[in-house]
Protein backbone atom coordinates (compact mmCIF):
# COMPACT_ATOMS: atom_id res chain seq x y z
CA UNK A 1 0.00 0.00 0.00
CA UNK A 2 2.78 2.36 0.95
CA UNK A 3 4.74 1.39 -2.16
CA UNK A 4 1.70 1.87 -4.39
CA UNK A 5 1.04 5.35 -3.02
CA UNK A 6 4.70 6.26 -3.44
CA UNK A 7 4.67 5.02 -7.01
CA UNK A 8 1.51 6.95 -7.83
CA UNK A 9 2.89 10.07 -6.17
CA UNK A 10 6.19 9.90 -8.01
CA UNK A 11 4.45 9.21 -11.31
CA UNK A 12 2.38 12.38 -10.81
CA UNK A 13 5.46 14.38 -9.84
CA UNK A 14 7.37 13.17 -12.90
CA UNK A 15 4.47 13.99 -15.23
CA UNK A 16 4.29 17.45 -13.67
CA UNK A 17 8.04 17.87 -14.10
CA UNK A 18 7.76 16.82 -17.74
CA UNK A 19 5.07 19.44 -18.35
CA UNK A 20 7.17 22.08 -16.64
CA UNK A 21 10.21 21.27 -18.79
CA UNK A 22 8.08 21.15 -21.95
CA UNK A 23 6.55 24.52 -21.05
CA UNK A 24 9.97 26.01 -20.44
CA UNK A 25 11.29 24.76 -23.79
CA UNK A 26 8.12 26.04 -25.46
CA UNK A 27 8.51 29.54 -24.02
CA UNK A 28 12.03 29.72 -25.49
CA UNK A 29 11.47 27.97 -28.83
CA UNK A 30 7.98 28.94 -30.04
CA UNK A 31 7.83 31.73 -32.61
CA UNK A 32 5.50 34.46 -31.34
CA UNK A 33 3.78 35.83 -28.25
CA UNK A 34 0.55 33.83 -28.39
CA UNK A 35 2.20 30.46 -28.89
CA UNK A 36 4.64 31.22 -26.08
CA UNK A 37 1.69 32.14 -23.89
CA UNK A 38 0.19 28.76 -24.72
CA UNK A 39 3.41 27.04 -23.61
CA UNK A 40 3.57 28.96 -20.35
CA UNK A 41 -0.10 28.13 -19.77
CA UNK A 42 0.83 24.45 -19.80
CA UNK A 43 3.35 25.14 -17.04
CA UNK A 44 0.83 27.13 -15.06
CA UNK A 45 -1.96 24.57 -15.11
CA UNK A 46 -0.81 21.06 -16.08
CA UNK A 47 2.55 21.02 -14.36
CA UNK A 48 1.35 22.81 -11.23
CA UNK A 49 -1.67 20.57 -10.68
CA UNK A 50 0.23 17.31 -11.27
CA UNK A 51 2.99 18.38 -8.88
CA UNK A 52 0.43 19.48 -6.29
CA UNK A 53 -1.41 16.16 -6.59
CA UNK A 54 1.82 14.23 -6.14
CA UNK A 55 2.73 16.28 -3.09
CA UNK A 56 -0.76 15.79 -1.64
CA UNK A 57 -0.30 12.01 -1.79
CA UNK A 58 3.05 12.41 -0.06
CA UNK A 59 1.47 14.60 2.58
CA UNK A 60 -1.37 12.23 3.41
CA UNK A 61 -4.35 13.32 5.46
CA UNK A 62 -2.76 16.24 7.27
CA UNK A 63 -2.63 20.01 7.46
CA UNK A 64 -0.06 19.96 4.65
CA UNK A 65 -2.63 18.57 2.22
CA UNK A 66 -5.16 21.20 3.30
CA UNK A 67 -2.63 23.92 2.56
CA UNK A 68 -1.83 22.33 -0.81
CA UNK A 69 -5.54 22.28 -1.66
CA UNK A 70 -5.72 25.99 -0.84
CA UNK A 71 -2.68 26.68 -3.04
CA UNK A 72 -4.37 24.72 -5.84
CA UNK A 73 -7.55 26.74 -5.38
CA UNK A 74 -5.56 29.96 -5.63
CA UNK A 75 -3.72 28.81 -8.75
CA UNK A 76 -6.97 27.61 -10.32
CA UNK A 77 -8.16 31.22 -10.34
CA UNK A 78 -4.99 33.27 -10.67
CA UNK A 79 -3.04 31.49 -13.42
CA UNK A 80 -5.73 31.33 -16.13
CA UNK A 81 -6.64 34.92 -15.28
CA UNK A 82 -3.09 36.15 -15.77
CA UNK A 83 -2.79 34.24 -19.05
CA UNK A 84 -6.12 35.62 -20.24
CA UNK A 85 -5.14 39.13 -19.21
CA UNK A 86 -1.83 38.99 -21.10
CA UNK A 87 -3.49 37.61 -24.24
CA UNK A 88 -6.32 40.15 -24.10
CA UNK A 89 -3.88 43.03 -23.62
CA UNK A 90 -1.78 41.86 -26.59
CA UNK A 91 -4.85 41.42 -28.78
CA UNK A 92 -6.27 44.80 -27.78
CA UNK A 93 -3.04 46.60 -28.56
CA UNK A 94 -3.10 45.19 -32.09
CA UNK A 95 -0.64 42.30 -32.00
CA UNK A 96 -1.57 39.88 -34.78
CA UNK A 97 -1.07 36.14 -34.33
CA UNK A 98 0.99 34.23 -36.87
CA UNK A 99 -0.70 32.34 -39.68
CA UNK A 100 0.39 28.91 -40.90
CA UNK A 101 3.14 30.28 -43.11
CA UNK A 102 4.79 32.13 -40.25
CA UNK A 103 3.70 35.62 -41.25
CA UNK A 104 1.32 37.86 -39.31
CA UNK A 105 -2.32 36.89 -39.76
CA UNK A 106 -3.58 40.43 -40.21
CA UNK A 107 -1.18 42.86 -41.88
CA UNK A 108 -2.08 45.63 -39.46
CA UNK A 109 0.43 48.37 -38.72
CA UNK A 110 1.06 48.36 -35.01
CA UNK A 111 1.75 52.09 -34.80
CA UNK A 112 -1.69 52.91 -36.19
CA UNK A 113 -3.55 50.61 -33.83
CA UNK A 114 -1.58 51.92 -30.87
CA UNK A 115 -2.36 55.51 -31.83
CA UNK A 116 -6.09 54.83 -31.94
CA UNK A 117 -8.13 55.06 -28.78
CA UNK A 118 -8.65 51.67 -27.19
CA UNK A 119 -12.14 50.38 -27.79
CA UNK A 120 -13.85 47.78 -25.63
CA UNK A 121 -14.01 44.29 -27.10
CA UNK A 122 -17.64 43.85 -26.15
CA UNK A 123 -20.14 46.64 -26.68
CA UNK A 124 -21.35 48.33 -23.54
CA UNK A 125 -24.66 46.79 -22.45
CA UNK A 126 -27.29 49.46 -22.57
CA UNK A 127 -29.82 49.87 -19.83
CA UNK A 128 -33.39 48.99 -20.81
CA UNK A 129 -35.10 52.17 -21.88
CA UNK A 130 -31.82 54.01 -22.23
CA UNK A 131 -30.63 55.53 -25.45
CA UNK A 132 -28.65 53.15 -27.70
CA UNK A 133 -24.96 54.00 -27.95
CA UNK A 134 -24.22 56.26 -30.87
CA UNK A 135 -22.42 54.43 -33.62
CA UNK A 136 -19.82 56.51 -35.48
CA UNK B 1 -11.79 53.55 -15.71
CA UNK B 2 -13.71 51.79 -18.45
CA UNK B 3 -16.01 49.56 -16.49
CA UNK B 4 -17.27 47.64 -19.49
CA UNK B 5 -13.88 45.98 -19.89
CA UNK B 6 -11.93 43.59 -17.71
CA UNK B 7 -14.96 41.57 -16.64
CA UNK B 8 -12.90 38.47 -15.88
CA UNK B 9 -10.24 40.47 -14.07
CA UNK B 10 -12.83 42.23 -11.94
CA UNK B 11 -14.65 39.04 -10.96
CA UNK B 12 -11.49 37.06 -10.20
CA UNK B 13 -9.89 39.87 -8.23
CA UNK B 14 -13.06 40.21 -6.16
CA UNK B 15 -12.74 36.51 -5.33
CA UNK B 16 -9.03 36.67 -4.59
CA UNK B 17 -8.60 39.94 -2.69
CA UNK B 18 -10.27 38.70 0.55
CA UNK B 19 -8.18 35.53 0.39
CA UNK B 20 -4.99 37.56 -0.05
CA UNK B 21 -5.90 39.70 2.97
CA UNK B 22 -6.64 36.56 4.99
CA UNK B 23 -3.34 35.01 3.96
CA UNK B 24 -1.53 38.19 4.97
CA UNK B 25 -3.08 37.96 8.44
CA UNK B 26 -2.06 34.27 8.63
CA UNK B 27 1.52 35.13 7.74
CA UNK B 28 1.42 37.98 10.27
CA UNK B 29 0.17 36.03 13.26
CA UNK B 30 1.90 32.76 12.42
CA UNK B 31 5.23 34.49 11.98
CA UNK B 32 6.63 33.57 15.41
CA UNK B 33 6.30 29.82 14.85
CA UNK B 34 6.58 29.43 11.07
CA UNK B 35 7.75 31.09 7.91
CA UNK B 36 6.58 34.66 7.72
CA UNK B 37 6.60 37.75 9.85
CA UNK B 38 5.67 41.37 9.86
CA UNK B 39 7.46 42.50 6.72
CA UNK B 40 6.17 39.68 4.53
CA UNK B 41 2.64 40.05 5.88
CA UNK B 42 2.71 43.79 5.25
CA UNK B 43 3.83 43.28 1.66
CA UNK B 44 1.12 40.67 1.03
CA UNK B 45 -1.50 42.92 2.61
CA UNK B 46 -0.37 45.78 0.38
CA UNK B 47 -0.41 43.46 -2.65
CA UNK B 48 -4.16 43.03 -2.19
CA UNK B 49 -4.63 46.81 -2.30
CA UNK B 50 -2.30 47.11 -5.30
CA UNK B 51 -4.28 44.44 -7.14
CA UNK B 52 -7.44 46.39 -6.39
CA UNK B 53 -5.81 49.59 -7.65
CA UNK B 54 -4.63 47.87 -10.83
CA UNK B 55 -8.10 46.58 -11.69
CA UNK B 56 -10.39 49.31 -10.33
CA UNK B 57 -8.13 52.34 -10.55
CA UNK B 58 -6.29 54.47 -7.99
CA UNK B 59 -9.29 56.77 -7.48
CA UNK B 60 -11.39 53.95 -6.05
CA UNK B 61 -8.47 52.74 -3.95
CA UNK B 62 -8.14 56.20 -2.41
CA UNK B 63 -11.68 55.82 -1.07
CA UNK B 64 -10.61 52.94 1.19
CA UNK B 65 -7.00 54.06 1.70
CA UNK B 66 -6.98 57.85 1.89
CA UNK B 67 -3.81 59.84 2.37
CA UNK B 68 -4.42 60.69 6.02
CA UNK B 69 -5.17 57.08 6.97
CA UNK B 70 -1.99 55.76 5.34
CA UNK B 71 0.16 58.45 6.97
CA UNK B 72 -1.41 57.71 10.34
CA UNK B 73 -0.87 53.96 9.94
CA UNK B 74 2.78 54.45 8.99
CA UNK B 75 3.40 56.45 12.14
CA UNK B 76 1.29 54.05 14.25
CA UNK B 77 3.39 51.05 13.26
CA UNK B 78 6.65 52.78 14.10
CA UNK B 79 5.19 54.01 17.39
CA UNK B 80 4.08 50.47 18.27
CA UNK B 81 7.59 49.18 17.61
CA UNK B 82 9.32 51.96 19.54
CA UNK B 83 6.73 51.84 22.31
CA UNK B 84 7.33 48.12 22.81
CA UNK B 85 11.02 48.79 22.99
CA UNK B 86 10.64 51.74 25.34
CA UNK B 87 8.18 49.87 27.59
CA UNK B 88 11.08 47.62 28.57
CA UNK B 89 12.72 50.67 30.20
CA UNK B 90 9.84 50.87 32.69
CA UNK B 91 10.71 47.39 33.97
CA UNK B 92 14.40 48.15 34.21
CA UNK B 93 15.49 46.28 31.11
CA UNK B 94 17.28 47.41 27.97
CA UNK B 95 15.65 48.63 24.78
CA UNK B 96 13.54 45.87 23.14
CA UNK B 97 14.35 43.41 25.95
CA UNK B 98 10.66 42.57 26.07
CA UNK B 99 10.97 39.36 28.09
CA UNK B 100 10.13 41.45 31.15
CA UNK B 101 6.77 42.62 29.79
CA UNK B 102 4.74 39.49 30.58
CA UNK B 103 4.03 37.52 33.74
CA UNK B 104 7.05 35.31 33.03
CA UNK B 105 9.85 35.41 30.49
CA UNK B 106 8.13 33.28 27.79
CA UNK B 107 4.87 35.22 28.00
CA UNK B 108 6.82 38.46 27.76
CA UNK B 109 8.72 37.23 24.72
CA UNK B 110 5.48 36.20 23.00
CA UNK B 111 3.79 39.52 23.73
CA UNK B 112 6.83 41.53 22.72
CA UNK B 113 7.45 39.77 19.40
CA UNK B 114 3.72 39.96 18.62
CA UNK B 115 3.64 43.74 19.12
CA UNK B 116 6.89 44.34 17.27
CA UNK B 117 5.81 42.27 14.27
CA UNK B 118 2.42 43.98 14.27
CA UNK B 119 4.11 47.36 14.14
CA UNK B 120 6.38 46.26 11.30
CA UNK B 121 3.42 44.82 9.38
CA UNK B 122 1.28 47.95 9.71
CA UNK B 123 4.10 50.25 8.63
CA UNK B 124 5.21 48.10 5.70
CA UNK B 125 1.67 47.73 4.37
CA UNK B 126 0.99 51.46 4.58
CA UNK B 127 4.33 52.38 2.98
CA UNK B 128 3.89 49.89 0.14
CA UNK B 129 0.39 51.15 -0.68
CA UNK B 130 1.63 54.75 -0.51
CA UNK B 131 4.56 54.07 -2.87
CA UNK B 132 2.33 52.33 -5.40
CA UNK B 133 -0.36 55.01 -5.31
CA UNK B 134 2.24 57.76 -5.57
CA UNK B 135 3.43 56.28 -8.85
CA UNK B 136 -0.04 55.40 -10.11
CA UNK B 137 -1.47 58.85 -9.47
CA UNK B 138 1.43 60.75 -11.01
CA UNK B 139 0.20 63.09 -13.72
CA UNK B 140 2.00 63.58 -17.00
Amino acid sequence: MEIALDLLSWALLLVGGFFAIAGGIGVVRLPDFYTRLHASGVTDTGAAYFILAGLMIQGGLSIITVKLVLIGFFMFFSNPTSTYSLAAAAHRSGMAPLDGAGGPNKPEPVEKSLAEPIEPIEPTPTKPGGAPPSQP
Amino acid sequence: MMTSQHLILRVVSKILIPLILLFALYVQFHGESGPGGGFQAGVIFAAAFILYALVFGPENTRRVAPEWALSTLMATGILLYLGTGAASFLFGANFLEYGVLGADFVAGQLLGIFLVELGVGITVAAVMITIYLAFAERQG
